[in-house]
């Protein structure tokens, strides 16, 4: 084998392992930070970083490691599908948290859907009335 | 590679104990279904570590699965509790 092969294979080697470390302590990080924020909606900030940038740091490390090019759009399709499925899932939590009071609202720099919020049970209490008469 | 493998292993165990931690003491239910959500992650993780070095593809569909049930946990979940909580309200 030639030398210039070797070296290229022990790069990728590194680029590869930087990459699985560095997605393993995307694990871990997120794992700190539901442990240490307050409350919910800071914990489900902490949350994603797994599910995205950790789990596409780790299908490029399989990709480098398998060395074929053809697993690339299969990483890809799995990676993609994540990130279709991650934003829905963390808006229905984050709606069901907001609804049922779990969060401090002191924390909160702006709250846009207070008023949204407001104006809806104002408009089925009127309804409500109107209904009763 | 193997010692990528220790670290990695190291790594994500102190991040899988914290996240169980997590769904233990967790105030609320929701607190509960994100940290099973990440302890999901988790798993995904080390399935990939598990692929990358032994240079196989033989997780790739249990990885898309175990996405696949984080999504549909997680949104059932929150459909229910909120329901419950409008239904409390109500009453």
């Amino acid at each position: 084998m030639n030398p210039d092969a070797s070296a290229v294979d022990t790069a990728v080697d590194v680029v590869s392992a930087v990459f699985m470390i560095v997605g393993a302590v995307m694990s871990l990080a997120a794992a700190i930070g539901l442990l240490r924020f307050p409350d919910l909606m800071s914990r489900m900030h902490a949350a994603t970083k797994p599910q995205v940038l950790g789990l596409f740091l780790l299908l490029a490390a399989v990709g480098l490691q398998l060395r074929t090019w053809w697993v690339w759009p299969v990483l890809l399709v799995a990676w993609i599908f994540q990130l279709l499925t991650v934003p829905v899932s963390a808006h229905m939590v984050g709606r069901a948290g907001y609804r049922t009071k779990h969060l401090h609202r002191e924390l909160l720099s702006t709250d846009e859907l207070e008023a949204v919020v407001l104006k809806a049970a104002e408009a089925a209490r009127e309804q409500d009335s109107d209904g009763g008469r | 590679m193997e010692l990528v493998l220790t670290v990695t292993a190291v790594v994500l165990s102190l991040a899988a104990a914290g996240a169980i931690v997590r769904i233990a003491r967790g105030p609320s239910l929701l607190d509960r279904v994100l940290a099973a959500d990440v302890l999901l992650a988790i798993l995904g993780a080390a399935l990939c570590i598990d692929m990358a070095v032994n240079r196989h593809l033989n997780n790739l569909m249990l990885l898309v699965a175990v996405s696949v049930i984080g999504f549909i946990g997680s949104v059932t979940v929150a459909r229910f509790v909120a329901d419950r909580r409008e239904q409390l309200n109500e009453s």
